[in-house]
């Protein structure tokens, strides 16, 4: 999935015959020299960072652009069930409300994928045939990623092959702590392999990578092994999603694509709770990548309450009034 | 690049607050009728009149020294210290209290934006009177002698570039310190100081304690030469300081003054370039430029030159520029017409001398002062915009090679008030700040401002300090 947007961003030697070379194909020759490229990336200063978003989340959204920004949000969810007790019932459930976020409202978008278990990709697949809506699988031993690489494989191929249009995989922290950047990359290529066709958002686990110089580099590493998608957490760690960590993420995917010519998509998960978070998100992309990325192509919010409250607050704007709890459906 | 996604307006009300359509002095703790004739404020958004200001003449002057004097000698000279920090506190409360009255007044008085005054200016005045608050009954443990007395009446003149925060700057310290005061306030920007008069009011400060006399210069003149005020401070154009010294000089009157700057802003090739970005535009375009320690001259490694004036152009792409009461503007309109003509014919300056004029696309307001975000590049320090104080949203991009050249060019300048570093390198942080001859000066942030923390200037930047323990030093007498 290479989306060129920019093309002057990227100059074509083989004269428009052929695709474009890699221009970081040689930073990967190494562990020494990845790392030195990783190192070398311009460092974040944490507080004017944290300042930045906190200055974003400032801003006063209403009426119309409230409305908009709503029914964005709420087209970006990957409607999200990652518990042990999940079950196909659950699942259906889940796929039913995707569709359909506010029954009593047509008008009311879909959802952009609904994201569940390897094992439980292929019920959600039939739940939501003909639908357009995605079915995200997370794998790769998550949340912890704690497996050998053949296990982690074969747990994307097993989710791909159950009928996951998305594999959501994590990765391996305990190597890019220890500054095994190589290691981190080669395996996110192998699973990007594994995937087929299906697109691979790469989970950065923020909440234990810790630093934002540690966010921009586990950033480009992802990116320039080929995933479609960054994604902040699990949803099993905190902190999860933050407006800084996502600030970062967002720089890094602007910044890699005016160098590659390449997009891609940002996903924050875990934490987001609130209509008023939720545009706080779509403040931040708009006013640090700009209207490429509002879009649920580019921008997701991995989230399983998150909906509810977009949904009643979508029809306190119809309806002028809020309503309660029991106004929207509990899965 | 069009956004899909357009902010509607989101504009503060103004029912919150009162404004009179005209306006007396406060002398002894009463609003009087001025003797000089009246001036009209205007809201340069609009240019609509918001209120009739009287002005003080030299007699009304002499009134509100003569109840300065008094309230000094018989109340707020002799009052417990821990007393006078109460009324401190006071002050401080309901000036949170009626933040948001203080907020939209300001705006609608100075035409900057109300996330600014909303979310910097207010909060930092009821700052500076809590910190202050506590010094009061503390003076002793300043470091500043074993028991230092206040000197006694303050006359003190501000400008229209913060007019709450530079009052709270000027009135905070002076009170605590057991002075009283009769303070000038800027003539375009009279309203907020007239709205303190009635938190004075509200908070039953002993008449005389605080007296505002609005006008012109010539007010302002009248007050820094009365005979019987002890000491002057003043915050302004380096043009009226210099006249301000002159005046003071040979007389026992203690003197303090703020005045121009032309700060450096240098990023050196490892700063973090996205942080550089904001702190660049919070240096120059916070407050309009309209900021005596804005970072007005950025000195840029030529190595990363073009990365950062192309990220900055993308940046400066998304200020919100227009109506300062929407909550969503970023940059409010020039404070006058004559500042704004003033800024025109520096800008000018700055392209017949050779250097490349950039701003952003986007319709400016019809009605009103306004000046887009302006970028200068291939400036040299030579240039008039590279040397002369434009106090507003106008950068000049020069650039460096070396931290010595950095350091060079920084401290060329007839200013010296701030100066801003970017660097992820701590050691090179700390090696050049100890070169630059600046009062103030942030690492790898700008124009961030505490009342615990002194702010004054080198060379024709001023003399004397504000806030902190040293600030506290220009409203006492040490010798025992």
């Amino acid at each position: 999935m290479t989306h060129v947007l920019d093309p002057n961003a990227l100059a074509d030697p083989s004269g428009g015959t052929g695709a474009p070379p890699d221009p970081f194909a040689d930073v990967t020759r190494s562990n020494d020299a990845f790392r030195a490229f990783l190192h070398g990336l311009p460092g974040v200063d944490q507080v004017g960072a944290e300042a930045r978003a906190k200055v974003l989340g400032t801003r006063s959204i209403k009426t119309t652009a409230k409305a908009w920004a709503i029914d964005t949000a709420i087209s970006m969810v990957d409607l999200t069930t990652l518990e042990g007790a999940d079950t196909p019932g659950k699942v259906r459930s889940l796929a039913a409300k995707a569709r359909r976020p506010d029954p009593t409202d047509p008008a009311c978008p879909a959802v952009a994928a609904v994201c569940v278990y390897g094992d439980l990709a292929g019920v959600a697949k039939e739940a939501l045939a003909g639908t357009g809506i995605n079915v995200a699988a997370v794998a790769t031993a998550f949340p912890s990623g704690r497996a050998s690489r053949e296990v982690k494989l074969a747990d994307v191929r097993d989710a791909v092959a159950n009928g996951a249009d998305e594999i959501d995989m994590v990765i391996d922290r305990g190597a890019f702590l220890t500054g095994r950047y190589l290691d981190v990359f080669e395996e996110i290529v192998a699973v990007k392999e594994a995937c087929g066709p299906a697109h691979l958002k790469v989970i950065l686990e923020t909440g234990e990578l810790v630093t934002l110089d540690a966010v921009r580099r586990a950033s480009w590493l992802a990116m320039l092994a080929g995933g479609d998608f960054i994604k902040t957490s699990t949803g099993k760690v905190s902190p999860a999603a933050t407006l800084p960590v996502c600030l970062v993420m967002l720089e890094a995917v602007r910044d890699f694509r005016a160098a590659t010519g390449r997009q891609v998509g940002v996903k924050p998960a875990g934490g987001i709770r609130t209509t008023k978070d939720a545009v706080k998100h779509l403040v931040l992309i708009n006013e640090t990548v700009g209207a490429d990325w509002l879009s649920p192509d580019w921008f997701r919010f991995g989230a399983s309450s998150l909906l509810n409250d977009l949904l009643l607050q979508r029809q306190k704007l119809r309806t002028g009034h809020y309503s309660g709890p029991d106004h929207v459906s509990v899965d | 690049m069009t956004s899909l996604f357009e902010y509607a307006p989101a504009p503060e009300s103004r029912s919150i607050v009162d404004i009179r359509p005209s306006y007396g002095l406060f002398v002894d703790g009463e609003f009087t009728d001025g003797t000089g004739t009246p001036l009209k404020t205007v809201n340069p958004a609009t240019e609509e009149v918001l209120s009739e200001v009287a002005t003080g003449s030299d007699a009304d002057v002499d009134r509100a020294v003569r109840a300065a004097r008094r309230a000094f000698v018989k109340v707020w000279g002799p009052m417990r210290p821990a007393d006078r920090g109460k009324y401190l506190f006071r002050i401080a409360r309901l000036l949170q209290e009626r933040a948001r009255e203080f907020a939209v007044l300001e705006t609608l008085d100075n035409g900057k934006p109300i996330r600014e005054s909303r979310d910097v200016d207010v909060p930092l005045a009821a700052a500076h009177f809590f910190y202050h608050a506590g010094w009061a009954d503390k003076l002793e443990h300043a470091g500043l002698g074993p028991a230092p007395r206040p000197l006694g009446v303050a006359g003190q003149v501000i400008p229209w570039n913060f007019p709450l925060l530079m009052l709270a700057w000027k009135i905070a310290p002076a009170l605590a310190t057991g002075n009283t005061v009769v303070l000038k306030p800027a003539e375009t920007t009279p309203l907020t100081a007239l709205l303190f008069a009635e938190i004075c009011q509200q908070a039953d400060l002993p008449p005389g304690v605080v007296n505002i006399v609005t006008g012109a210069g010539e007010t302002g003149r009248a007050v820094i030469s009365h005979p019987d005020v002890d000491k002057v401070a003043f915050t302004g154009s380096t043009e009226v300081g210099r006249a301000i010294a002159r005046a003071v000089a040979g007389t026992e009157k203690r003197l303090t003054l703020e005045l121009g700057g032309k700060a450096a802003n240098i990023v050196f090739d490892d700063a973090p370039i996205d942080q550089a970005v904001e702190g660049i535009v919070r240096g120059i375009f916070f407050n309009q430029g309209h900021v005596c320690c804005a970072g007005s001259r950025l000195l840029v490694q030529e190595s990363v030159h073009d990365d950062v004036v192309a990220a900055l152009q993308r940046r400066i792409g998304t200020l919100r520029v227009g109506d300062p009461m929407d909550k969503n503007t970023d940059l409010g309109a020039i404070n006058s017409a004559e500042q704004l003509a003033r800024i025109r014919e520096l800008t000018a300056f700055g392209e017949t001398e050779g250097a490349t004029c950039w701003q952003p696309d986007g319709d400016l307001p019809d009605r009103g002062f306004w000046f887009k975000p302006t970028v200068f590049t291939d400036v040299s320090p030579a240039h008039r915009i590279a040397r002369d104080e434009v106090f507003g949203p106008v950068l000049s991009v020069l650039t460096f090679r070396t931290p010595d050249e950095a350091v060079a060019k920084a401290n060329n300048t007839t200013y010296g008030l701030s100066a801003g570093i970017w660097s992820e390198k701590g050691s090179r942080i700390l090696k050049v700040t100890d070169q630059l001859r600046a009062g103030v000066v942030w690492a790898n942030t700008f124009n961030e401002f505490d009342p615990t923390s002194p702010f004054g200037g080198y060379k024709q930047s001023g003399y004397g300090r504000e806030g902190g323990r040293q600030g506290l030093a220009a409203y006492l007498r040490s010798d025992s």
